[in-house]
Protein backbone atom coordinates (compact mmCIF):
# COMPACT_ATOMS: atom_id res chain seq x y z
CA UNK A 1 0.00 0.00 0.00
CA UNK A 2 1.25 3.50 -0.73
CA UNK A 3 2.51 5.38 2.30
CA UNK A 4 -0.06 7.72 3.83
CA UNK A 5 2.37 10.61 3.80
CA UNK A 6 5.60 11.01 1.88
CA UNK A 7 7.33 14.31 2.55
CA UNK A 8 10.74 15.12 1.15
CA UNK A 9 12.70 18.26 1.77
CA UNK A 10 9.69 20.42 2.66
CA UNK A 11 10.40 24.12 2.86
CA UNK A 12 8.17 26.97 3.96
CA UNK A 13 9.19 30.48 4.86
CA UNK A 14 7.10 33.29 6.29
CA UNK A 15 9.06 36.43 5.60
CA UNK A 16 12.35 35.94 7.43
CA UNK A 17 11.11 33.06 9.57
CA UNK A 18 11.77 29.56 8.28
CA UNK A 19 8.93 27.31 9.42
CA UNK A 20 9.97 24.19 7.49
CA UNK A 21 13.60 23.71 6.65
CA UNK A 22 13.96 20.53 4.62
CA UNK A 23 11.57 18.33 6.59
CA UNK A 24 11.48 14.65 5.62
CA UNK A 25 8.80 12.33 6.89
CA UNK A 26 7.30 9.08 5.69
CA UNK A 27 4.19 7.67 7.36
CA UNK A 28 3.46 4.09 6.32
CA UNK A 29 -0.15 2.99 6.00
CA UNK A 30 -1.70 1.63 9.15
CA UNK A 31 0.32 3.80 11.48
CA UNK A 32 -0.27 6.50 14.01
CA UNK A 33 2.49 9.03 13.63
CA UNK A 34 3.14 11.66 16.26
CA UNK A 35 5.07 14.77 15.34
CA UNK A 36 6.62 15.88 18.57
CA UNK A 37 8.31 19.20 19.10
CA UNK A 38 8.30 22.48 20.98
CA UNK A 39 6.28 25.54 19.99
CA UNK A 40 7.53 27.01 16.76
CA UNK A 41 9.22 23.79 15.60
CA UNK A 42 7.10 23.68 12.46
CA UNK A 43 4.51 21.10 13.54
CA UNK A 44 1.45 23.14 12.66
CA UNK A 45 2.99 24.32 9.40
CA UNK A 46 3.56 20.70 8.44
CA UNK A 47 -0.04 19.71 9.22
CA UNK A 48 -1.31 22.70 7.26
CA UNK A 49 0.80 21.62 4.31
CA UNK A 50 -0.63 18.09 4.46
CA UNK A 51 -4.14 19.56 4.68
CA UNK A 52 -3.49 21.61 1.51
CA UNK A 53 -3.92 24.83 3.48
CA UNK A 54 -0.67 26.41 2.40
CA UNK A 55 1.64 26.64 -0.55
CA UNK A 56 5.05 25.07 0.04
CA UNK A 57 8.19 26.89 -1.04
CA UNK A 58 10.01 23.66 -1.80
CA UNK A 59 10.06 19.89 -1.54
CA UNK A 60 7.53 17.26 -2.53
CA UNK A 61 4.57 16.12 -0.49
CA UNK A 62 2.26 13.26 -1.35
CA UNK A 63 -0.74 12.35 0.78
CA UNK A 64 -2.41 8.99 0.18
CA UNK A 65 -0.44 8.88 -3.07
CA UNK A 66 -1.67 12.29 -4.30
CA UNK A 67 0.55 15.29 -4.81
CA UNK A 68 -0.71 18.20 -2.67
CA UNK A 69 0.08 20.71 -5.39
CA UNK A 70 -1.30 18.91 -8.42
CA UNK A 71 -4.24 17.02 -6.90
CA UNK A 72 -5.36 19.00 -3.86
CA UNK A 73 -8.96 17.86 -4.25
CA UNK A 74 -7.99 14.17 -4.10
CA UNK A 75 -5.93 14.95 -0.99
CA UNK A 76 -8.88 16.74 0.62
CA UNK A 77 -11.08 13.71 0.02
CA UNK A 78 -8.55 11.54 1.86
CA UNK A 79 -8.12 13.64 4.99
CA UNK A 80 -10.03 14.91 7.98
CA UNK A 81 -8.62 17.85 9.91
CA UNK A 82 -9.12 18.71 13.56
CA UNK A 83 -7.18 21.70 14.69
CA UNK A 84 -5.96 23.45 17.81
CA UNK A 85 -9.19 25.37 17.92
CA UNK A 86 -12.50 23.60 17.95
CA UNK A 87 -13.71 24.72 14.53
CA UNK A 88 -17.35 23.91 15.06
CA UNK A 89 -20.31 26.28 14.81
CA UNK A 90 -21.54 27.26 18.30
CA UNK A 91 -24.95 28.37 16.98
CA UNK A 92 -25.70 24.91 15.60
CA UNK A 93 -26.31 21.65 17.41
CA UNK A 94 -23.68 18.94 17.48
CA UNK A 95 -25.72 16.90 15.04
CA UNK A 96 -26.22 19.83 12.65
CA UNK A 97 -22.49 20.49 12.66
CA UNK A 98 -21.63 16.94 11.71
CA UNK A 99 -24.39 16.70 9.09
CA UNK A 100 -23.12 19.89 7.50
CA UNK A 101 -19.58 18.57 7.17
CA UNK A 102 -20.82 15.19 5.93
CA UNK A 103 -22.87 16.93 3.25
CA UNK A 104 -19.87 19.00 2.21
CA UNK A 105 -18.07 15.71 1.73
CA UNK A 106 -20.64 14.98 -0.94
CA UNK A 107 -23.05 12.75 0.96
CA UNK A 108 -26.75 13.17 0.37
CA UNK A 109 -29.08 14.23 3.17
CA UNK A 110 -29.94 10.70 4.26
CA UNK A 111 -26.43 9.23 4.37
CA UNK A 112 -25.14 12.43 5.97
CA UNK A 113 -27.66 11.94 8.76
CA UNK A 114 -26.59 8.33 9.23
CA UNK A 115 -22.88 9.22 9.23
CA UNK A 116 -23.44 11.96 11.79
CA UNK A 117 -25.41 9.62 14.05
CA UNK A 118 -22.62 7.04 13.78
CA UNK A 119 -19.90 9.47 14.72
CA UNK A 120 -21.95 10.90 17.59
CA UNK A 121 -22.39 7.40 18.96
CA UNK A 122 -18.69 6.60 18.55
CA UNK A 123 -17.72 9.68 20.53
CA UNK A 124 -20.45 9.17 23.15
CA UNK A 125 -22.05 12.50 22.24
CA UNK A 126 -25.49 11.15 21.30
CA UNK A 127 -27.13 12.47 24.48
CA UNK A 128 -25.94 15.99 23.77
CA UNK A 129 -26.33 15.82 20.01
CA UNK A 130 -29.34 18.12 19.81
CA UNK A 131 -28.07 20.87 22.08
CA UNK A 132 -26.47 23.99 20.64
CA UNK A 133 -22.69 23.67 20.70
CA UNK A 134 -22.62 27.02 22.51
CA UNK A 135 -23.66 25.10 25.62
CA UNK A 136 -20.90 22.45 25.31
CA UNK A 137 -17.84 22.25 27.56
CA UNK A 138 -14.39 22.74 26.06
CA UNK A 139 -13.74 19.00 26.04
CA UNK A 140 -17.04 18.26 24.30
CA UNK A 141 -16.34 20.86 21.63
CA UNK A 142 -12.95 19.32 20.99
CA UNK A 143 -14.58 15.90 20.69
CA UNK A 144 -17.15 17.26 18.27
CA UNK A 145 -14.34 18.86 16.27
CA UNK A 146 -12.72 15.45 16.11
CA UNK A 147 -16.07 14.09 15.00
CA UNK A 148 -16.29 16.66 12.22
CA UNK A 149 -12.98 15.40 10.90
CA UNK A 150 -14.40 11.87 10.90
CA UNK A 151 -17.76 12.11 9.17
CA UNK A 152 -16.11 12.03 5.77
CA UNK A 153 -14.56 8.65 6.65
CA UNK A 154 -11.08 9.90 5.79
CA UNK A 155 -8.15 7.57 5.26
CA UNK A 156 -5.96 9.94 7.28
CA UNK A 157 -6.89 11.98 10.31
CA UNK A 158 -4.84 15.10 10.98
CA UNK A 159 -4.93 16.15 14.62
CA UNK A 160 -3.08 19.34 15.41
CA UNK A 161 -2.40 19.40 19.16
CA UNK A 162 -5.73 17.72 19.86
CA UNK A 163 -5.54 17.96 23.64
CA UNK A 164 -3.77 21.28 24.18
CA UNK A 165 -5.63 23.27 26.82
CA UNK A 166 -7.85 20.42 27.98
CA UNK A 167 -8.18 19.29 31.58
CA UNK A 168 -6.66 15.88 32.36
CA UNK A 169 -9.99 14.07 32.34
CA UNK A 170 -11.09 15.39 28.94
CA UNK A 171 -7.62 14.62 27.70
CA UNK A 172 -7.92 10.93 28.66
CA UNK A 173 -11.38 10.92 27.13
CA UNK A 174 -10.09 12.21 23.84
CA UNK A 175 -7.20 9.74 23.89
CA UNK A 176 -9.71 6.90 24.27
CA UNK A 177 -11.69 8.24 21.32
CA UNK A 178 -8.56 8.48 19.18
CA UNK A 179 -7.47 4.97 20.15
CA UNK A 180 -10.87 3.59 19.17
CA UNK A 181 -10.51 5.18 15.73
CA UNK A 182 -7.07 3.74 15.28
CA UNK A 183 -8.37 0.29 16.11
CA UNK A 184 -11.06 0.80 13.48
CA UNK A 185 -8.30 1.30 10.93
CA UNK A 186 -7.92 5.06 10.47
CA UNK A 187 -4.38 6.37 10.02
CA UNK A 188 -3.55 9.32 12.22
CA UNK A 189 -1.00 12.08 12.09
CA UNK A 190 -0.97 14.05 15.29
CA UNK A 191 1.19 16.84 16.58
CA UNK A 192 1.88 17.30 20.22
CA UNK A 193 4.19 18.96 22.70
CA UNK A 194 3.69 16.16 25.18
CA UNK A 195 5.86 13.09 25.19
CA UNK A 196 3.28 11.07 27.12
CA UNK A 197 0.67 11.82 24.46
CA UNK A 198 2.97 10.62 21.68
CA UNK A 199 3.93 7.61 23.76
CA UNK A 200 0.29 6.73 24.46
CA UNK A 201 -1.08 7.05 20.97
CA UNK A 202 1.63 6.73 18.38
CA UNK A 203 3.37 3.78 16.79
CA UNK A 204 5.93 6.10 15.23
CA UNK A 205 7.31 9.34 16.66
CA UNK A 206 9.01 12.02 14.61
CA UNK A 207 10.78 14.65 16.64
CA UNK A 208 11.00 17.99 14.88
CA UNK A 209 12.98 21.06 15.71
CA UNK A 210 13.62 24.19 13.67
CA UNK A 211 11.57 22.86 10.77
CA UNK A 212 13.35 19.55 10.29
CA UNK A 213 13.04 16.01 11.62
CA UNK A 214 15.79 15.39 14.16
CA UNK A 215 14.86 11.84 15.19
CA UNK A 216 12.41 9.15 14.13
CA UNK A 217 11.50 5.87 15.74
CA UNK A 218 8.99 3.85 17.67
CA UNK A 219 8.37 5.08 21.22
CA UNK A 220 10.41 2.14 22.52
CA UNK A 221 13.35 2.92 20.24
CA UNK A 222 13.41 6.56 21.19
CA UNK A 223 13.12 5.77 24.85
CA UNK A 224 16.04 3.42 24.58
CA UNK A 225 18.03 6.22 23.05
CA UNK A 226 17.18 8.61 25.83
CA UNK A 227 17.40 6.02 28.59
CA UNK A 228 13.77 5.40 29.46
CA UNK A 229 12.58 7.20 32.58
CA UNK A 230 14.08 9.88 34.71
CA UNK A 231 14.68 9.85 38.42
CA UNK A 232 14.46 13.24 40.05
CA UNK A 233 15.74 14.01 43.53
CA UNK A 234 15.07 17.23 45.40
CA UNK A 235 17.85 17.77 47.90
CA UNK A 236 17.10 19.74 51.05
CA UNK A 237 20.41 21.61 51.07
CA UNK A 238 22.21 23.08 48.10
CA UNK A 239 25.56 21.83 49.45
CA UNK A 240 24.41 18.24 49.06
CA UNK A 241 23.67 18.42 45.32
CA UNK A 242 27.10 17.16 44.27
CA UNK A 243 26.91 14.25 46.73
CA UNK A 244 23.49 13.28 45.37
CA UNK A 245 24.80 13.43 41.82
CA UNK A 246 27.68 11.11 42.66
CA UNK A 247 25.30 8.69 44.38
CA UNK A 248 23.00 8.63 41.35
CA UNK A 249 25.85 8.33 38.85
CA UNK A 250 26.46 4.87 40.23
CA UNK A 251 23.11 3.69 38.88
CA UNK A 252 22.61 2.37 35.39
CA UNK A 253 21.74 5.00 32.79
CA UNK A 254 23.29 8.33 31.97
CA UNK A 255 25.12 10.96 33.86
CA UNK A 256 23.27 12.83 36.58
CA UNK A 257 22.44 16.46 35.86
CA UNK A 258 22.34 19.12 38.58
CA UNK A 259 19.96 22.05 38.54
CA UNK A 260 21.19 24.47 41.21
CA UNK A 261 18.22 26.82 41.04
CA UNK A 262 15.61 24.21 41.91
CA UNK A 263 17.98 22.03 44.03
CA UNK A 264 17.22 19.08 41.77
CA UNK A 265 19.34 16.24 40.48
CA UNK A 266 18.04 14.18 37.57
CA UNK A 267 19.33 11.03 35.95
CA UNK A 268 18.05 8.87 33.10
CA UNK A 269 17.41 5.28 34.12
CA UNK A 270 16.55 2.00 32.52
CA UNK A 271 12.93 1.35 33.41
CA UNK A 272 13.20 -2.43 33.13
CA UNK A 273 14.78 -2.80 36.55
CA UNK A 274 13.53 -1.23 39.75
CA UNK A 275 15.72 1.87 39.71
CA UNK A 276 13.70 3.95 42.14
CA UNK A 277 14.44 1.63 45.04
CA UNK A 278 18.17 1.48 44.31
CA UNK A 279 18.27 5.24 43.83
CA UNK A 280 16.63 5.78 47.18
CA UNK A 281 19.07 3.35 48.79
CA UNK A 282 22.18 4.99 47.36
CA UNK A 283 21.00 8.49 48.28
CA UNK A 284 20.30 7.25 51.79
CA UNK A 285 23.69 5.56 51.93
CA UNK A 286 25.28 8.88 50.98
CA UNK A 287 23.65 10.33 54.08
CA UNK A 288 21.85 13.19 52.34
CA UNK A 289 18.54 14.68 53.43
CA UNK A 290 16.07 14.91 50.60
CA UNK A 291 12.65 16.52 50.20
CA UNK A 292 11.40 14.29 47.46
CA UNK A 293 12.38 11.54 45.08
CA UNK A 294 10.35 10.43 42.10
CA UNK A 295 10.52 8.55 38.85
CA UNK A 296 8.82 10.09 35.82
CA UNK A 297 8.86 10.21 32.04
CA UNK A 298 11.42 12.55 30.55
CA UNK A 299 10.15 15.99 29.59
CA UNK A 300 10.41 17.24 26.06
CA UNK A 301 13.42 19.31 27.12
CA UNK A 302 15.22 16.23 28.37
CA UNK A 303 14.39 14.34 25.19
CA UNK A 304 15.86 17.15 23.16
CA UNK A 305 18.90 17.29 25.34
CA UNK A 306 19.44 13.57 24.95
CA UNK A 307 18.85 13.49 21.20
CA UNK A 308 20.32 16.75 20.04
CA UNK A 309 22.67 17.66 22.85
CA UNK A 310 20.94 20.98 23.41
CA UNK A 311 17.81 22.43 24.89
CA UNK A 312 14.59 22.69 22.87
CA UNK A 313 13.96 25.92 21.00
CA UNK A 314 11.10 28.20 21.97
CA UNK B 1 -17.09 1.94 13.54
CA UNK B 2 -19.82 1.56 11.00
CA UNK B 3 -19.10 4.88 9.28
CA UNK B 4 -16.24 3.26 7.45
CA UNK B 5 -18.59 0.75 5.91
CA UNK B 6 -21.10 3.34 4.70
CA UNK B 7 -20.69 3.91 0.98
CA UNK B 8 -19.64 7.46 0.29
CA UNK B 9 -19.86 9.56 -2.79
CA UNK B 10 -16.28 10.34 -3.68
CA UNK B 11 -17.09 13.26 -5.94
CA UNK B 12 -16.58 16.76 -4.57
CA UNK B 13 -19.73 18.55 -3.62
CA UNK B 14 -20.37 20.88 -6.44
CA UNK B 15 -20.44 24.63 -6.26
CA UNK B 16 -24.17 25.28 -5.77
CA UNK B 17 -24.96 22.70 -3.07
CA UNK B 18 -21.73 23.50 -1.21
CA UNK B 19 -22.50 27.23 -1.33
CA UNK B 20 -26.01 26.70 -0.01
CA UNK B 21 -24.86 24.44 2.82
CA UNK B 22 -22.18 26.86 3.96
CA UNK B 23 -24.54 29.84 3.58
CA UNK B 24 -27.16 28.12 5.73
CA UNK B 25 -24.69 27.94 8.58
CA UNK B 26 -23.91 31.68 8.36
CA UNK B 27 -27.61 32.50 8.34
CA UNK B 28 -28.31 30.21 11.32
CA UNK B 29 -25.46 31.82 13.22
CA UNK B 30 -27.19 35.18 12.77
CA UNK B 31 -30.74 34.00 13.44
CA UNK B 32 -29.76 32.06 16.56
CA UNK B 33 -27.93 34.99 18.09
CA UNK B 34 -30.86 37.09 19.35
CA UNK B 35 -28.51 39.91 20.40
CA UNK B 36 -27.63 40.49 16.76
CA UNK B 37 -31.20 40.43 15.51
CA UNK B 38 -32.88 42.43 18.28
CA UNK B 39 -30.10 44.92 19.02
CA UNK B 40 -29.51 45.53 15.33
CA UNK B 41 -33.15 46.42 14.81
CA UNK B 42 -33.36 48.62 17.90
CA UNK B 43 -30.19 50.44 16.91
CA UNK B 44 -31.50 51.04 13.43
CA UNK B 45 -34.82 52.37 14.72
CA UNK B 46 -33.04 54.57 17.26
CA UNK B 47 -30.82 56.25 14.67
CA UNK B 48 -33.74 56.71 12.36
CA UNK B 49 -35.68 58.53 15.09
CA UNK B 50 -32.67 60.70 15.89
CA UNK B 51 -32.26 61.80 12.28
CA UNK B 52 -35.94 62.26 11.71
CA UNK B 53 -36.79 64.19 14.86
CA UNK B 54 -33.53 65.53 16.36
CA UNK B 55 -31.38 66.59 13.40
CA UNK B 56 -34.26 66.77 10.98
CA UNK B 57 -35.55 70.09 12.26
CA UNK B 58 -32.18 71.79 11.74
CA UNK B 59 -31.37 70.47 8.26
CA UNK B 60 -32.73 72.21 5.18
CA UNK B 61 -33.18 69.70 2.38
CA UNK B 62 -34.52 72.26 -0.09
CA UNK B 63 -38.08 71.79 -1.16
CA UNK B 64 -38.27 68.10 -0.17
CA UNK B 65 -39.57 67.21 3.32
CA UNK B 66 -36.49 66.06 5.29
CA UNK B 67 -38.07 62.68 6.03
CA UNK B 68 -38.32 61.97 2.28
CA UNK B 69 -34.75 63.15 1.89
CA UNK B 70 -33.15 61.19 4.72
CA UNK B 71 -34.94 57.83 4.67
CA UNK B 72 -33.52 56.79 1.27
CA UNK B 73 -30.11 57.99 2.45
CA UNK B 74 -30.45 56.15 5.72
CA UNK B 75 -31.56 52.90 4.10
CA UNK B 76 -28.83 53.01 1.45
CA UNK B 77 -26.00 53.74 3.88
CA UNK B 78 -27.47 51.06 6.15
CA UNK B 79 -25.81 48.44 3.95
CA UNK B 80 -22.41 49.81 4.95
CA UNK B 81 -23.11 49.73 8.65
CA UNK B 82 -24.49 46.20 8.36
CA UNK B 83 -21.42 45.24 6.35
CA UNK B 84 -19.14 45.86 9.31
CA UNK B 85 -20.82 42.89 11.00
CA UNK B 86 -20.08 40.71 7.98
CA UNK B 87 -16.45 41.74 8.03
CA UNK B 88 -16.17 40.87 11.72
CA UNK B 89 -17.85 37.50 11.10
CA UNK B 90 -15.34 36.64 8.35
CA UNK B 91 -12.42 37.55 10.62
CA UNK B 92 -13.94 35.39 13.38
CA UNK B 93 -14.23 32.42 11.04
CA UNK B 94 -10.62 32.89 10.07
CA UNK B 95 -9.37 33.27 13.62
CA UNK B 96 -11.37 30.38 15.02
CA UNK B 97 -10.22 27.92 12.37
CA UNK B 98 -13.60 27.52 10.72
CA UNK B 99 -12.26 28.67 7.37
CA UNK B 100 -9.37 26.21 7.71
CA UNK B 101 -11.88 23.43 8.16
CA UNK B 102 -13.80 24.49 5.07
CA UNK B 103 -10.59 24.85 3.08
CA UNK B 104 -9.60 21.30 4.00
CA UNK B 105 -12.87 19.89 2.62
CA UNK B 106 -13.35 18.66 -0.94
CA UNK B 107 -15.51 21.59 -2.04
CA UNK B 108 -14.76 24.33 -4.58
CA UNK B 109 -12.92 27.00 -2.64
CA UNK B 110 -14.93 29.76 -4.27
CA UNK B 111 -18.08 28.39 -2.64
CA UNK B 112 -16.99 29.50 0.83
CA UNK B 113 -16.81 33.19 -0.07
CA UNK B 114 -19.86 32.98 -2.30
CA UNK B 115 -21.77 31.47 0.63
CA UNK B 116 -20.74 34.30 2.90
CA UNK B 117 -21.87 36.93 0.36
CA UNK B 118 -25.15 35.09 -0.22
CA UNK B 119 -26.00 34.61 3.45
CA UNK B 120 -25.09 38.15 4.40
CA UNK B 121 -27.06 39.61 1.52
CA UNK B 122 -30.09 37.63 2.69
CA UNK B 123 -29.66 38.89 6.25
CA UNK B 124 -29.16 42.39 4.91
CA UNK B 125 -32.35 42.22 2.85
CA UNK B 126 -34.27 41.37 5.98
CA UNK B 127 -32.71 44.20 7.98
CA UNK B 128 -33.33 46.65 5.14
CA UNK B 129 -36.96 45.60 5.08
CA UNK B 130 -37.24 46.42 8.77
CA UNK B 131 -35.51 49.78 8.23
CA UNK B 132 -37.86 50.68 5.39
CA UNK B 133 -40.87 49.77 7.55
CA UNK B 134 -39.61 52.05 10.31
CA UNK B 135 -39.11 54.74 7.67
CA UNK B 136 -42.77 54.51 6.64
CA UNK B 137 -43.76 54.66 10.32
CA UNK B 138 -41.97 57.98 10.82
CA UNK B 139 -43.63 59.54 7.79
CA UNK B 140 -41.64 58.58 4.69
CA UNK B 141 -43.77 58.26 1.52
CA UNK B 142 -43.15 57.10 -2.04
CA UNK B 143 -43.85 59.87 -4.54
CA UNK B 144 -43.32 57.70 -7.59
CA UNK B 145 -44.91 54.39 -8.54
CA UNK B 146 -44.76 51.25 -6.43
CA UNK B 147 -42.63 49.72 -9.17
CA UNK B 148 -40.09 52.52 -8.79
CA UNK B 149 -40.16 51.95 -5.04
CA UNK B 150 -39.43 48.26 -5.52
CA UNK B 151 -36.67 49.12 -7.98
CA UNK B 152 -35.17 51.43 -5.36
CA UNK B 153 -35.22 48.62 -2.81
CA UNK B 154 -33.69 46.23 -5.35
CA UNK B 155 -30.88 48.71 -5.97
CA UNK B 156 -30.11 48.95 -2.27
CA UNK B 157 -29.92 45.15 -2.01
CA UNK B 158 -27.62 45.11 -5.04
CA UNK B 159 -25.36 47.75 -3.48
CA UNK B 160 -25.42 45.69 -0.31
CA UNK B 161 -24.20 42.64 -2.22
CA UNK B 162 -21.47 44.71 -3.89
CA UNK B 163 -20.17 46.15 -0.61
CA UNK B 164 -20.46 42.70 0.96
CA UNK B 165 -17.41 41.71 -1.11
CA UNK B 166 -15.52 44.75 0.11
CA UNK B 167 -16.28 43.75 3.68
CA UNK B 168 -15.30 40.13 3.03
CA UNK B 169 -11.96 41.38 1.72
CA UNK B 170 -11.58 43.60 4.78
CA UNK B 171 -12.36 40.71 7.12
CA UNK B 172 -9.86 38.45 5.37
CA UNK B 173 -7.12 41.06 5.51
CA UNK B 174 -7.91 42.12 9.08
CA UNK B 175 -7.60 38.51 10.35
CA UNK B 176 -8.93 39.39 13.83
CA UNK B 177 -12.44 40.58 14.68
CA UNK B 178 -11.02 43.59 16.54
CA UNK B 179 -9.05 44.73 13.51
CA UNK B 180 -12.06 44.15 11.27
CA UNK B 181 -14.14 46.35 13.56
CA UNK B 182 -11.41 48.98 13.29
CA UNK B 183 -11.40 48.86 9.48
CA UNK B 184 -15.16 49.26 9.71
CA UNK B 185 -14.72 52.80 11.03
CA UNK B 186 -13.86 53.82 7.47
CA UNK B 187 -17.58 53.61 6.85
CA UNK B 188 -18.15 56.81 8.84
CA UNK B 189 -16.29 59.33 6.65
CA UNK B 190 -17.67 57.61 3.57
CA UNK B 191 -21.29 57.90 4.66
CA UNK B 192 -21.15 61.31 6.33
CA UNK B 193 -19.27 62.88 3.43
CA UNK B 194 -22.05 61.97 1.05
CA UNK B 195 -25.54 63.15 0.17
CA UNK B 196 -27.05 60.58 2.55
CA UNK B 197 -27.97 62.82 5.49
CA UNK B 198 -27.45 66.40 4.32
CA UNK B 199 -27.46 68.05 0.87
CA UNK B 200 -23.93 68.11 -0.53
CA UNK B 201 -24.11 71.82 -1.43
CA UNK B 202 -24.30 72.69 2.27
CA UNK B 203 -20.69 71.46 2.70
CA UNK B 204 -17.47 73.48 2.26
CA UNK B 205 -16.13 73.40 -1.31
CA UNK B 206 -13.30 70.91 -0.67
CA UNK B 207 -15.62 68.37 0.94
CA UNK B 208 -18.20 68.90 -1.79
CA UNK B 209 -15.69 67.80 -4.41
CA UNK B 210 -15.21 64.49 -2.65
CA UNK B 211 -18.85 64.08 -1.66
CA UNK B 212 -20.24 64.72 -5.11
CA UNK B 213 -18.26 62.05 -6.96
CA UNK B 214 -17.93 59.27 -4.42
CA UNK B 215 -20.03 56.12 -4.90
CA UNK B 216 -22.30 56.53 -1.88
CA UNK B 217 -23.68 59.82 -3.15
CA UNK B 218 -24.57 58.37 -6.53
CA UNK B 219 -26.10 55.31 -4.89
CA UNK B 220 -28.13 57.35 -2.40
CA UNK B 221 -29.31 59.74 -5.10
CA UNK B 222 -30.27 56.88 -7.41
CA UNK B 223 -32.44 55.40 -4.67
CA UNK B 224 -33.76 58.81 -3.65
CA UNK B 225 -34.67 59.76 -7.22
CA UNK B 226 -36.69 56.57 -7.62
CA UNK B 227 -38.70 57.32 -4.47
CA UNK B 228 -39.28 60.95 -5.42
CA UNK B 229 -40.97 59.98 -8.67
CA UNK B 230 -41.62 62.60 -11.37
CA UNK B 231 -40.25 65.49 -9.27
CA UNK B 232 -36.82 63.88 -8.88
CA UNK B 233 -35.19 65.77 -11.72
CA UNK B 234 -36.34 69.14 -10.45
CA UNK B 235 -35.23 68.43 -6.91
CA UNK B 236 -31.96 66.56 -7.44
CA UNK B 237 -30.81 68.28 -10.63
CA UNK B 238 -30.87 65.13 -12.75
CA UNK B 239 -33.38 62.36 -13.56
CA UNK B 240 -33.10 58.98 -11.85
CA UNK B 241 -31.34 57.40 -14.85
CA UNK B 242 -28.38 59.77 -14.47
CA UNK B 243 -27.71 58.62 -10.92
CA UNK B 244 -28.50 54.96 -11.59
CA UNK B 245 -25.98 54.60 -14.43
CA UNK B 246 -23.23 56.24 -12.37
CA UNK B 247 -24.09 54.22 -9.28
CA UNK B 248 -23.99 51.00 -11.29
CA UNK B 249 -20.65 51.96 -12.82
CA UNK B 250 -19.26 52.44 -9.32
CA UNK B 251 -20.80 49.09 -8.27
CA UNK B 252 -19.03 47.29 -11.12
CA UNK B 253 -15.75 49.01 -10.24
CA UNK B 254 -16.05 48.06 -6.57
CA UNK B 255 -16.83 44.43 -7.44
CA UNK B 256 -13.94 44.34 -9.91
CA UNK B 257 -11.56 45.24 -7.09
CA UNK B 258 -13.14 43.48 -4.11
CA UNK B 259 -13.85 40.04 -5.57
CA UNK B 260 -10.36 39.30 -6.96
CA UNK B 261 -8.83 40.76 -3.80
CA UNK B 262 -10.96 38.52 -1.56
CA UNK B 263 -10.34 35.43 -3.65
CA UNK B 264 -6.59 36.03 -3.80
CA UNK B 265 -6.38 36.59 -0.04
CA UNK B 266 -8.48 33.50 0.62
CA UNK B 267 -6.41 31.31 -1.69
CA UNK B 268 -3.15 32.39 -0.12
CA UNK B 269 -4.25 30.98 3.24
Amino acid sequence: MTPTIEAHGLEKRYGKTTALDGLDLVAEAGQVVAVLGPNGAGKTTFVRAVATLLRLDGGTLRVAGHDVRREPDAVRRSIGLAGQFAAVEPAMTGRENLEMVARLFGRDRRTARAAAADVLATLALTDDADRLVRTYSGGMRRKLDLGASLVGSPRLLLLDEPTTGLDPRSRMDLWDAIRALVEAGTDVLLTTQYLDEADNLASQIVIVDHGRAVATGTPAELKRRIGGNVIEVHARRRDDLATVAIALDGLAGGEAAIDEATRRVTVGVDSDRAPLVSALRSVEAAGVEIDDIAMRQPTLDEVFLALTGRAAAG
Amino acid sequence: MTTLATPIDRRSSRFVPATLIVARRAALRYLRTPQLVVLGTIQMAGFMLVYRYVFGGAIDAGNIPYVDFVVPGFVTTGVLFMGIGASVAVAEDLEQGFIDRLRSLPIPRSSVLAARALADTAILTWSLGVTVAIGFLVGFRLHGSLLEGLAAFGLVVLFGYVFEWTFIAMGLFARTPQAAQGFGLLVFPLTFLSSAYVPVDSMPRALQLFAEYQPITYMVDAVRALTLGPDASAQLGHPAGYFITRALAWAVAILAVSVPLSVARYRRG
